[in-house]
């Protein structure tokens, strides 16, 4: 979340700040016209012409947001400074105080001016089918994001915003960007509206949505700080991670006998390292999975916060990880794929009788501990993939498609047969030799679970079944607005 | 119409592809063979002596073997529309099969280059909300394109299901 919703065009409003000169009087007359926006369908907004035709109330984003869009360009310009370091330093030691501070105070305004013509541009309304989102002083933009297209909601705060109490809400659907999130709104605003927007992609009335509020919700896990910590001193790939940090500056060392290369290699390995080990630990912090009427809500992370919901029927595809060293507890990790979404974990680290609970949630009607898998066939698999072939294997329910792959961790993808968008058979020359297939099955969250080692009649046969399937399940499947019939377990 | 497979294997009914596209294909083959062979042959034969020309002939097999390799690809192409979804089967040595559920389709896209118009071809891609959806049928007579698009498109919106 480098760039907030105009944060693309600094230059265009740059002449514009310069012109107005005073950032209160210009900023005055300048949003003459936009000011009567509010309250009236804006030119940009009404175009739609929406049937419902009740007047579209524009609202403005957090007064807070000014400084942050100041922010950017004014990093930007000390970037530019540090790089151009000499001829900077030069330069401003010609010049003498006042037109120092003069710079100064116009650099301020400038950017102030920016920011604050930026905020002033941007407003979003919510009608009954969309969100809309309306930026730029030069070059409009409007974003119209289809609440029914709803795939998740994420509301986060970051450090910094949490001390300023505030936080920012995005929409997933296919297709946005990461400008069209809402940044910066009041926590309390921002809590209400990701209500009122979940209330309205569920199918409820207007009126109604907006007095519903926040959906209660019941907690389903939580992970505590010590199991974290431990299943994170278990993974293989953390200690892989650490490893490699502390090796490789050495051996770079070692071999150019300069520390400074060693120096200049340590620190994206570090930030690497970061990610895997403390920053996972940070993110994943207090992690909690809590069940509403609108969705499974996640909420994580100890400095920045983040607070997500997956609607129901929204996950593509569901994948269960369970490293080496964790089946001794048989502890495992979910990961989730939903489409247009950068949500990945849906537990870092549970039981597996917990863990299987909050999978019950997203997928319902699924029997995880009931699906029976079946691995390759040894006679021909064998030459194909040598050792690993003995992690392969494959269940088929009436709901779902599950594939396994990894011996040292071990991996399992699930796809409800609704989610599958097409299905492959592919077989190589080695492969057929050995009387052996892959079948691939599509999802729509650009994922692909490949059921790989079937044996080759058995593969062409599971291609036109899981074809059939997924056709007949998708015709049971819950409606895009899942209120407006009885769901399952609604 | 000539076509390279025709067929009803397990109730299906499989369509070939017209031989228009086998014929582009071999015409392509053996322009840039020849030219290839001519751009070889010329200058190693002027500068470095006239048996040395004979390495001309290397492109000229490599588009013979090429020649068969097109014909055994252009008989592997084919496809079979079902009640519910389409059926796209290829290759010789790495066989793909396709399925595509009518109702998954997001886009269907008739596309022309101009060598393939110069040889009365179109090519139709599905797209699905599956960047991993690999279904093109190359090299149909334009007439068939269009008709497999709108009767795909139809089928799409009357079978359309969500993600």
């Amino acid at each position: 979340m480098t760039s907030g919703p105009v944060g693309e065009e600094p230059v265009t409003s740059g002449p514009v700040g310069d012109g107005a000169g005073t950032p209160g009087p210009a900023g005055g007359p300048a949003a003459g016209p936009a000011a009567g926006a509010p309250g009236t369908p804006g030119p940009a907004g009404g175009g739609a012409g929406e049937p419902g035709g009740q007047g579209v109330t524009e609202r403005r984003l957090h007064p807070f947001t000014p400084l942050r869009r100041a922010w950017v360009p004014i990093a930007a310009t000390v970037g530019v400074l540090a790089q151009q370091g000499d001829r900077a330093a030069r330069w401003v030691a010609d010049l003498s105080t006042l037109l120092r501070l003069v710079t100064l105070v116009g650099v301020v305004l400038m950017f102030g001016v920016y920011g604050f013509l930026s905020w002033w541009f941007t407003h979003y309304a919510v009608t009954d089918t969309e969100l809309r989102i309306r930026t730029g002083l030069l070059f409009r933009r409007t974003a119209h994001i289809r609440l029914d297209r709803l795939q998740a909601v994420d509301v986060t705060r970051p450090l910094l915003a949490r001390l300023t109490g505030v936080a920012s809400l995005r929409l997933d659907v296919i297709g946005t960007e990461e400008k069209d999130q809402l940044a910066f709104l009041g926590e309390q605003e921002a809590v209400a509206l990701r209500a009122e927007l979940l209330a309205r992609a569920a199918g409820f009335a207007p009126e109604e949505a907006v007095r519903l509020g926040e959906a209660p919700q019941r907690e389903l896990l939580r992970v505590t700080p010590r199991e974290l910590a431990v299943s994170l001193a278990l993974s293989l790939g953390v200690w892989a991670a650490l490893a490699g940090g502390i090796v490789a500056p050495f051996a770079v060392w070692w071999f150019s006998s300069s520390p400074w290369v060693a120096v200049a290699t340590l620190l994206p390995m570090l930030g690497a390292v970061w990610a895997g080990t403390a920053g996972r630990f940070l993110t994943e912090y207090d992690w909690r999975v809590a069940e509403s009427p609108d969705g499974l809500r996640l909420d994580h992370g100890m400095l920045d916060r983040a607070h997500e919901t997956v609607p129901p029927g929204r996950v593509q595809t569901v994948r269960i990880v369970e490293p080496l060293l964790w089946r001794r507890s048989d502890r495992v990790r979910v990961e989730l794929a939903v489409a247009g979404s950068k949500n990945e974990v849906l537990v870092p680290v549970a039981s597996r009788a917990a863990a299987y609970a909050v999978i019950a949630r997203v997928l319902p009607g699924v029997d995880l501990a009931g699906l029976s898998f079946s691995g390759s066939p040894d006679t021909g698999s064998r030459w194909v993939v040598p050792v690993w072939w003995k992690g392969y294997a494959l269940a088929v329910s009436p709901e779902v498609f599950a594939a396994r792959h990894g011996r040292l961790c071990r991996r399992t993808e699930i796809v409800p047969h609704a989610k599958v968008q097409s299905v492959r058979f592919t077989q190589g020359p080695w492969a057929r030799a050995r009387g052996v297939a892959d079948v691939h099955v599509d999802t729509g969250a650009n994922g692909t679970v490949t059921a790989r080692l079937r044996e080759a009649s058995a593969a062409a046969r599971l291609l036109h079944e899981q074809a059939a399937r997924s056709h007949t399940s998708r015709a049971t499947a819950r409606p895009d607005r899942w209120m407006t019939e009885s769901g399952p377990e609604a | 119409m000539d076509t390279g497979t025709k067929g009803e294997t397990d109730g299906l009914r499989w369509v070939g592809l017209p031989g228009g596209l086998l014929t582009m294909r071999r015409t392509l083959l053996v322009v840039w063979s020849g030219l290839l062979a001519v751009a070889t042959a010329l200058p190693l034969g002027l500068l470095v002596g006239p048996a040395w020309a004979a390495a001309g002939a290397f492109w000229l097999a490599a588009g013979g073997w090429g020649w068969a390799l097109l014909g055994r690809n252009w008989r592997s192409w084919r496809y079979a529309e079902r009640a519910d979804d389409l059926l796209i089967s290829r290759g010789v040595l790495w066989r793909e099969q396709t399925v595509v559920p009518y109702g998954r389709m997001q886009l269907v896209e008739v596309t022309s280059g101009p060598v393939e118009r110069r040889f009365g071809l179109a090519s139709l891609q599905l797209h699905t909300a599956a960047a991993a959806t690999d279904a093109r049928i190359p090299g149909l007579v334009p007439a068939e394109a269009e008709r497999l698009r709108d009767r795909l498109a139809a089928l799409g919106e009357a079978r359309s299901a969500g993600l």
